[in-house]
Parts: C-alpha cells; sequence; structure tokens
C-alpha cells in the first residue's frame, strides 16, 4: 500500500526526521484482514473436539469457604471435567509475583482455584469444563460453595485502620511501603512564604477492552506438546511462565497471541488463574479446552486501577515558584499484588513531572482491599500523579490571585537544562533525556487562547452559562527495561521477514516496524514482513506494555536490518567485486555507489548467495536446486553462511521521556451537573514520529479513555464488597457524543538514547486527562467557590460541590 | 453422562446471499450460531447485553444486536454479516476503504459492527446528516479510537 494522503499532525518548529517511510502516515497492513471480518481472535477458533470451560467465582468479597460441592456439576450433562484447587497438585499455590521490591513486606498473590480462603467476589474457586459453553455455565451454577462470611474492606481511605483483614497474615492490610525523596523538603516548607494542603482522590476504573480474555489451550498427548492461543498483551511472558509452572521444557510450549480486541494493560499478567487453569485441564484432557471471558466476569476479576487517596502539599513563593512538594498516599492494591509496586511506584516518580522542583517527599502505603487485584491501566500511576501535582499548581495560583498557566510557565524545567535529572530514584534513575517542556507549553497555550478564552467565558457568566478552561502538563516514562529483540531473514522470494517478541492489540506494529525495517535496510515496505504474537518465533523479549513495543522492538528491529545490511554488502562486494562500504541498498535493489545501473534484486542476490534455494528459473523453466554451483560455492567460501540471517537487540538502559500538555474547555450546567467538553488541545512529544496517523489514533483513543476516566465512568462496590458495576449499563464508557473536538499538536526532541530517536506515547492521550476536567469545572463554577479536589466527576457530584459550596 | 439437550431446531434462512439450514438449540444466541456453527467469526461478541453493538448484524436490511437474539428467531429471515460487504477476492467495499485510507480502527474488534450498522445508514439514508451519523455510531462502543476517524470514516464513505 502506498502512503496515503492522510497530513501528519502541524509540525512544530523544523520539519519532523523523516526517512522514505519512516515519517509517513502508511496506511495499516493490518486493516484489510480486519475489515474483512478475518480477524482472528481467541474466541475465533474452533479446534477439533474442543471443550468449553466456565468458572465458578467466589459471590463473597471476604470469606472462608467452608465447602466446595461439586457432585452435581460433575454429573451434569455435557460435562468432562470439574477442577477445583484440590485437583491442582503442585500448582495449588499462589502464582507468581511479577516484580519482587524490597518495598513489598507482605507480597500476596492468589492461588489459580481457591480452597480455604477467598478475598474478592469474582474470584476463581472452581472450573467446569464440558461440551458446550452452554453447558459449562449450567453446570457450573450447580457448584455449591459454603462461605463463612467475613466484613469486608471496601474503602480505601479507612483500610490501613480498620480491624477487619483482607489477609489474615497482613496487619492493619499493609502489603508495602514506598519512599522516595530529594532535597530537604522540611526546610523548604519551614522557610517558604506559603504553603497549601489538599487532600486528592481518584476512584477505581477500569480499561476495558472491547474484547473480554479468554484462553484456548491444546494438549497434544501425542506429540506432547502444549499449544495455547491467550488474548495477552505478553505470549513469550506466557510461554516460559506455562513451560515452568507446568514442568514442560520451553520448547513443548508454543503461545499465540492472535488478534488481540485492546489491551490497555488488563491484558499483562503473568498469570490470571484462568491462564493457568485452562492450559491444565486441556493437560488433563488432552482435548482443547477454551474459555472465552463474558462482560460480567470481566468486570469482576479483570484486573482494575486507578484507585488513590492523596494528602499532598506545596510550599512556594510569592513569585509561585514551588520550593517543595509532599505528598503522602494511600494506593488500592486490590485483594493480591501480582504486579508488584509498579503502579504506586511510576505515581512516585511521576509528582513533580515537567517542574523544577529540587524538594520532594513521597511516601506510598499500599493497601490490601476486598477487590480485583490492580495491575496498570494505560497510564499506570502517572494520571495521578498528574492529577495531584496540578491540582497542587491551581491551589497556588488561586492563593496567589495568579493564572494556573503562569505558575506553570514560572516552573517549567528550562530547555536548556536537558537532559534532566530528577534525583528520584524508583528501581532506576529518573533522567528526563530530552525535552522541551517550554515550548510545548507555548503552544499549548497558543490552541488554548486563555486571554480570548477569558472573555468568551466573561460574556457567557452574563448569559448564565459556566464555561472554564484547563491544562496539564506530563512527562510520561516510557520503554521499560530490559530489552526487545528481533530475528530478521530476507526470502528467496526478496520479502524480508521480522519477527519481534511484542505484541499488538491495535497499535499497529505491523505496520510501523515495517517502516522502520524498509528504511534501515533499504527496501520497499510492500516487500517487509513483521510477525509478531508467537513466542514460538522470537524468544528473547517481553511483550507489549509501558509504552515500550515501538521504542524497543523499533531498534531491535533497526538493528537486525542493520546486521543484514552488511551480510547483504558483504556478499554483494564479492559479487561486483568492491569494498563493502562501496555497496548501496535501495528500493531492494543492490548496486555500486555511483553505479546504479549495474545492479541486481535483493532477491536475486538472496537466491544466489543460497543456490540450494529453489524453485529457480533457468530460461524459462522452472529447475530445482543448483547442486554444482552450491558445491563451487562451498569449495570458495566453505563456511560463509548461505542466507541472509540476523538477530537484532535493543535496550535503552533507562526508561526514556516522552512529555506533553493538554488544555480543555467545558461548559457545566449547574441545574443538571453535567459537564460538557467542548475542545480538548493535545501537545505532545514523543520524540521522533514514525507513523503520524498511529501516533495521533494512539493519542484519541487516549484522550477519550481520559474523558471517561474524568466525567463518565466509576467502579462501585457496597458495604459487604458486593460489585455494583459490572457491565456496560452501570459502568459507562465514552461515546462518539462524548469527545469533543480535539486539536493535535506536537514537538519533537529526538531521544538521545536510542539509534530511532524515538520515545514510546501510548499512554500520553489519558495521563493528564482528569487534572485537565478537574481544573476546567473548577475554573467553570468558580463563582460558586468550587474546589475539585476528587475524580470522577459525575453529574451528582457537581451537583454535590455547587451545594456544599454554598 | 446423560444428556437432557433440548432437541435442535430447524433455522432456514439466508445469511450472506447462501440458503442456509442452522440446526440449533432454542437458547443458542443468533451470534454463536453465525460465529461457530456457520464459522462467520467477524461478528464479534464484547458484552453479550446489547450495548457494545460489536455485535450488530443486518437482519431483513436493519443492523441488529446478534446477542439479544435467539438463532431461532432468525426463521425465514435474510442475514448480512461483516464477510458479505467485500467477498472473498473482491476488493474492499468504498465504506471500508475509507476505514482503512482515515485510520477508523485499531484492534479491529468492535468495527464489524460498526461497519454493518453504517451499510444500513448508507443504504436507508445516503444523504444523512452528521447528527445521524452521530446517532448511528451512539450505539457503538469502541476503546481504540477515540471515535474521531471512524466519523471521518463514515463521512468520507457518504460524501464521497
Amino acid at each position: 500500500m502506498s502512503p496515503h494522503p492522510n497530513p501528519p499532525p502541524q509540525a512544530g518548529e523544523g520539519e519532523p526526521s523523516r526517512g522514505r517511510h519512516v515519517g509517513h502516515s502508511i496506511g495499516r497492513v493490518e486493516d484489510e484482514r480486519l475489515l474483512r471480518g478475518n480477524g482472528r481472535y481467541v474466541d475465533d477458533i474452533d479446534l477439533p473436539r474442543q471443550l468449553h470451560a466456565a468458572f465458578v467465582r467466589s459471590q463473597q468479597a471476604n470469606a472462608r469457604i467452608k465447602a466446595i460441592n461439586i457432585e452435581r456439576a460433575r454429573s451434569a450433562p455435557g460435562v468432562a471435567l470439574v477442577l477445583t484447587g484440590h485437583d491442582l497438585g503442585h500448582l495449588n499455590k499462589p502464582l507468581p509475583l511479577l516484580g519482587p521490591n524490597p518495598a513489598l513486606t507482605h507480597p500476596k498473590t492468589q492461588r489459580p482455584l481457591a480452597t480455604e480462603r477467598v478475598h474478592y467476589v469474582g474470584q476463581t474457586i472452581a472450573c467446569v469444563v464440558a461440551e458446550t459453553r452452554y453447558l459449562a455455565e449450567d453446570a457450573a451454577s450447580l457448584v455449591e460453595v459454603e462461605y463463612e462470611t467475613l466484613p469486608a474492606v471496601v474503602d480505601l481511605g479507612t483500610a490501613g485502620q480498620v480491624s477487619q483483614r483482607v489477609h489474615d497474615d497482613v496487619p492493619g492490610n499493609v502489603a508495602g511501603a514506598i519512599h522516595d525523596a530529594i532535597g530537604d523538603v522540611d526546610a523548604a516548607f519551614k522557610e517558604a512564604a506559603y504553603t497549601e494542603k489538599l487532600r486528592l482522590s481518584i476512584e477505581r476504573s477500569t480499561a476495558s477492552p472491547i474484547e473480554p480474555r479468554g484462553v484456548l489451550a491444546d494438549w497434544d498427548r501425542k506429540l506432547r506438546r502444549l499449544q495455547v492461543w491467550d488474548s495477552t498483551q505478553a505470549p513469550v511472558a506466557i510461554k516460559h511462565g506455562l513451560a515452568k509452572m507446568l514442568a514442560l521444557s520451553q520448547e513443548q510450549v508454543d503461545v499465540t497471541a492472535p488478534d488481540v480486541g485492546g489491551g490497555f494493560g488488563t491484558k499483562i499478567m503473568l498469570f490470571y488463574p484462568e491462564e493457568l487453569v485452562i492450559p491444565f485441564a486441556a493437560k488433563q484432557l488432552g482435548r482443547p479446552v477454551k474459555w472465552s471471558e463474558d462482560r460480567w466476569e470481566h468486570f469482576v476479576s479483570a484486573n482494575q486501577e486507578r484507585g488513590q487517596i492523596h494528602d499532598a502539599e506545596v510550599a512556594f513563593d510569592r513569585e509561585g515558584r514551588i520550593l517543595g512538594v509532599r505528598t503522602s498516599f494511600l494506593h488500592d492494591t486490590g485483594a493480591f499484588i501480582p504486579y508488584g509496586i509498579a503502579v504506586p511506584a511510576n505515581t512516585s516518580t511521576h509528582v513533580i513531572g515537567q517542574y523544577r522542583i529540587k524538594n520532594y517527599d513521597v511516601r506510598a502505603t499500599i493497601l490490601y482491599t476486598n477487590k480485583p487485584p490492580v495491575s496498570p491501566y494505560r497510564g499506570a500511576g502517572r494520571p495521578h500523579a498528574v492529577f495531584v501535582m496540578e491540582r497542587l499548581i491551581c491551589a497556588v495560583a488561586r492563593r496567589l490571585g495568579m493564572e494556573p498557566h503562569e505558575v506553570r510557565r514560572r516552573n517549567l524545567i528550562p530547555t536548556n537544562e536537558f537532559p534532566y535529572d530528577t534525583g528520584l530514584h524508583i528501581d532506576a534513575p529518573v533522567r528526563y533525556d530530552s525535552g522541551d517542556y517550554v515550548k510545548g507549553f507555548e503552544l499549548a497555550l497558543k490552541h488554548l487562547d486563555p486571554a480570548g478564552f477569558r472573555k468568551q467565558q466573561e460574556k457567557a457568566r452574563k448569559e448564565g452559562r459556566y464555561l472554564g478552561m484547563g491544562m496539564g502538563t506530563y512527562v510520561e516514562a516510557t520503554g521499560p527495561a530490559p530489552y526487545e529483540s528481533c530475528r530478521a531473514k530476507v526470502e528467496e522470494s526478496g520479502r524480508v521477514i521480522f519477527d519481534v517478541a511484542v505484541a499488538s492489540q491495535g497499535q499497529g506494529h505491523q505496520t510501523t516496524l515495517a517502516q522502520i525495517a524498509a528504511d534501515a535496510l533499504g527496501v520497499e515496505f510492500d516487500h517487509v514482513v513483521v510477525r509478531e504474537g508467537d513466542a514460538s518465533r522470537v524468544e528473547d523479549g517481553i511483550g507489549t506494555f509501558g509504552s515500550r513495543s515501538l521504542l524497543l522492538a523499533g531498534n531491535a528491529v533497526a538493528a537486525a536490518a542493520g546486521e543484514l545490511k552488511t551480510q547483504i554488502a558483504a556478499y554483494a562486494a564479492e559479487l561486483f567485486e568492491c569494498a563493502p562500504g562501496d555497496i548501496v541498498i535501495q528500493r531492494g535493489r543492490v548496486h555500486v555507489a555511483g553505479n546504479p545501473a549495474r545492479d541486481v534484486s535483493l532477491r536475486d542476490l538472496a537466491m544466489m548467495a543460497n543456490p540450494i534455494g529453489y524453485p529457480g528459473e533457468r530460461d524459462g523453466m522452472v529447475v530445482g536446486p543448483a547442486y554444482g554451483d552450491a558445491l563451487k560455492r562451498a569449495k570458495e567460501r566453505p563456511a560463509a553462511a548461505p542466507m541472509f540471517e540476523a538477530r537484532g537487540y535493543f535496550g535503552a538502559g533507562q526508561q526514556l521521556y516522552g512529555s506533553g500538555v493538554h488544555a480543555a474547555t467545558v461548559e457545566v450546567d449547574p441545574e443538571t451537573g453535567r459537564v460538557r467538553m467542548l475542545k480538548y488541545i493535545v501537545v505532545h512529544d514523543c520524540g521522533v514520529i514514525i507513523n503520524p496517523a498511529i501516533v495521533e489514533g494512539q493519542i484519541l483513543g487516549g484522550v477519550a479513555q481520559g474523558i471517561g476516566g474524568a466525567l463518565l465512568e466509576r467502579l462501585t462496590w457496597d458495604e459487604s464488597g458486593q460489585p455494583q458495576t459490572t457491565s456496560f449499563m452501570d459502568f459507562r464508557l465514552p461515546t462518539v457524543d462524548d469527545i469533543p473536538e480535539v486539536v493535535l499538536d506536537h514537538v519533537e526532541t529526538p531521544s538521545p538514547l536510542n539509534p530511532l530517536g524515538v520515545k514510546g506515547t501510548g499512554e500520553a492521550g489519558i495521563i493528564p486527562a482528569s487534572a485537565v476536567v478537574a481544573e476546567a469545572v473548577e475554573d467553570a463554577l468558580s463563582p460558586f467557590g468550587v474546589h475539585v479536589s476528587a475524580m470522577p466527576l459525575f453529574p451528582s457530584d457537581v451537583k454535590r460541590l455547587i451545594r456544599e459550596a454554598g | 453422562m446423560t444428556n437432557s439437550t433440548p432437541a435442535a431446531v430447524d433455522v432456514r434462512c439466508r445469511v450472506n446471499g447462501v440458503d442456509t439450514t442452522l440446526s440449533v438449540e432454542p437458547r443458542t444466541l443468533l451470534s454463536d450460531a453465525l460465529r461457530h456453527d456457520l464459522g462467520l467469526t467477524g461478528t464479534h461478541v464484547g458484552c453479550e447485553h446489547g450495548v457494545c453493538g460489536a455485535c450488530t448484524v443486518l437482519l431483513d436490511g436493519k443492523s441488529v444486536r446478534s446477542c439479544l437474539m435467539f438463532a431461532v428467531e432468525a426463521q425465514g429471515a435474510e442475514i448480512s454479516t461483516v464477510e458479505s460487504l467485500a467477498p472473498e477476492g473482491q476488493p474492499l467495499s468504498p465504506l471500508q476503504k475509507a476505514f482503512h485510507e482515515q485510520h477508523g480502527l485499531q484492534c479491529g474488534f468492535c468495527t464489524p459492527g460498526i461497519l454493518m450498522s453504517l451499510t444500513a445508514l448508507i443504504r436507508e439514508h445516503p444523504d444523512a446528516p452528521d447528527d445521524e451519523i452521530a446517532l448511528t455510531l451512539d450505539g457503538h462502543l469502541c476503546r481504540c479510537t477515540g471515535y474521531k476517524n471512524i466519523v471521518k470514516a463514515a463521512r468520507a464513505a457518504m460524501r464521497a
């Protein structure tokens, strides 16, 4: 497909970096298949003799299990197997803990199937496998569980003080604690002319990809091999994990992430209980077993995020310069902490963001609650950090009678201070590799036109209408360690295949990585094939999360392409009798520099390099392998590898920092409490942009989720821990009408820490959204004296704020 | 193992232009029959309670949520799924092309349902104004795109 005419976002000063393919909005190679309905998601795959699983899930939030009666289920029609924890043998133990850390003093992960205790409604207790999904669900409803109910810990604010325990041996429900500090925050607060203090909170939300989770596993008894299709973001990690847990060698296990209908963090775990139980069941039965999650299950058992409460303080001078920031927060990790401290650690390191703050102290207490476990959801703790910082900025502005954007401007890290070492350190130093925060900020102000808006706002107020504006700046750590890899080879067709260990859930890696490969090697885009999601092809790597795939896998692809180029040049140099440095590869043709007329296609070169390749052609006839040529070549270059094949790796050594500024205008109806988004502005910096349309798409998607999180989405439980929001009727995702006009602009500060100059961008759209909307609503309702300190803002919350301020 | 499954019902219908007989239990959802009995997996299931719209197909020309219908309700009906928009060997339809050109899909899971709703709209009301396009799209949840490019694709297809 040739580059299609979508113009890239309007560039800031200077041209964005471009190659023949990099920098262009090339149409996605993924699209044709998906548009035809030829996508292949886990539930689409039906294998012969396949069975279906349904899980029995806890109906109680905190309870002892007195009995599990599976007899009626076992003898129900079409049932092949009913598993409880007692049937799992050595797997009846806590699932792995990702990212162990000394900060985690009381780590807890769940067992695949609970036998003694349950800790959240939705936790897996038994697995029923039957001929059809319908029969499996029928039988699952026949499993009887007797509970001894215990009081549930639901409210984050009091979870640390109540006597009831989520885990019997974890006092105070404290899973762990984080502390980091720079400078001397106590001195800063003592000496400051002004301080302000805020209590801020964000409630739980969930990523809600439109495709729920799913696992299909097939154990081949004859070959003794396990094949798994999993709607996961990390097939390689699942493969390694399953091999270990099921005591198989890695080559006995294949894991594929086929087409995945959205992930956003929810689909990366090692493991969800279902991801282990289903392969186990398949192994028991010697028949394929499929589990397709339904939406209710997703709401009660897929990982969630966003619950935090902060006590934050800021110290500043009369010019609005911030001298110190302190925050002490509670982080709701749910009933278990399989993902370690990643989310609260991100919050801790992202608060000071774009601001030049030299005195900062953060303390986090990670608390268990009787709710589904928490693991990253797009943003992964950064949205909370930005919310805290930007609410503090507004408090400073309010106290001094300044515009918040004035306060921001005075505190931005100057452009000449990059790379900027914040001095923070959690697992790795927090060092901003590049950025131009001042430029981004100015661009955002240009689009927002605060002075013009203030006039509009005043006019509207006279008409009894309440308009408001808000802004938010952020940094985004991208590309978590350690590395990704790529395996590349030139086929005799002349096509070049690049295999990577990451996977897509809509990000278009097969397109963007192919753009990088095509430019790095000098071939046509249509001659590059990128394959991902299949852990049998590349095992060195982890998967897609933390905005890392393009950055790490992209550079690995470029490295592999570079290595291929070296091999191709070496071979061509012999053919053309020149130095390898004189060889040029351009548009898939290979020639000596300065003499393009005498060239050979990469395809022919690959054929020549491996004469055993066939079918070939000679004098118009299809011919078999040219053994004579191969023997001749073997004599001349006995140790030469015949095929062009290479590997590439890339790890950045630290995370790379994207950044941006968002702004928005809203109208609030004080009668109904309804907030209408008028305009949303994004100025972002993700370094070099590979495909502008795809980057835009990622940002627009993030913005929509951000607006949802700010105004529409809230997960709730009653005091006994019963979830109240378990369908799309209760938990409202944004629809087309909820998204206003979005203005996109960008700044490009290439990262010096990778050859491509890229940074991740997958989470950029969502990170500051709650902060921006909070300020805009507060600004709109300033005549009422409303202060926003908690998100989301449902109409009922807005009305309550107005009432309480009055 | 006892088998007290209710007797299968024959459902004669026309799917993507082909006369078809489904043999299904009364409680089999239309979405499951299309996907697993006929192998037409282009229609997706996102919620099974009729909100997300991913399961949208055309039944006698009208867009319906196939997850909220039993297959037996399709007796005598004419059904079109996403696979009918560009049959094997045929180029993409103008609507599908517009989605590609406007980057109107990312993970592709919600896409077939949206394509079917828009197909119905284009057939019934090719000159539909923007607010009617929005009304049609309002019944579809997409978590990836933020909808902007979907709207652009719909407009591009309808205004061309």
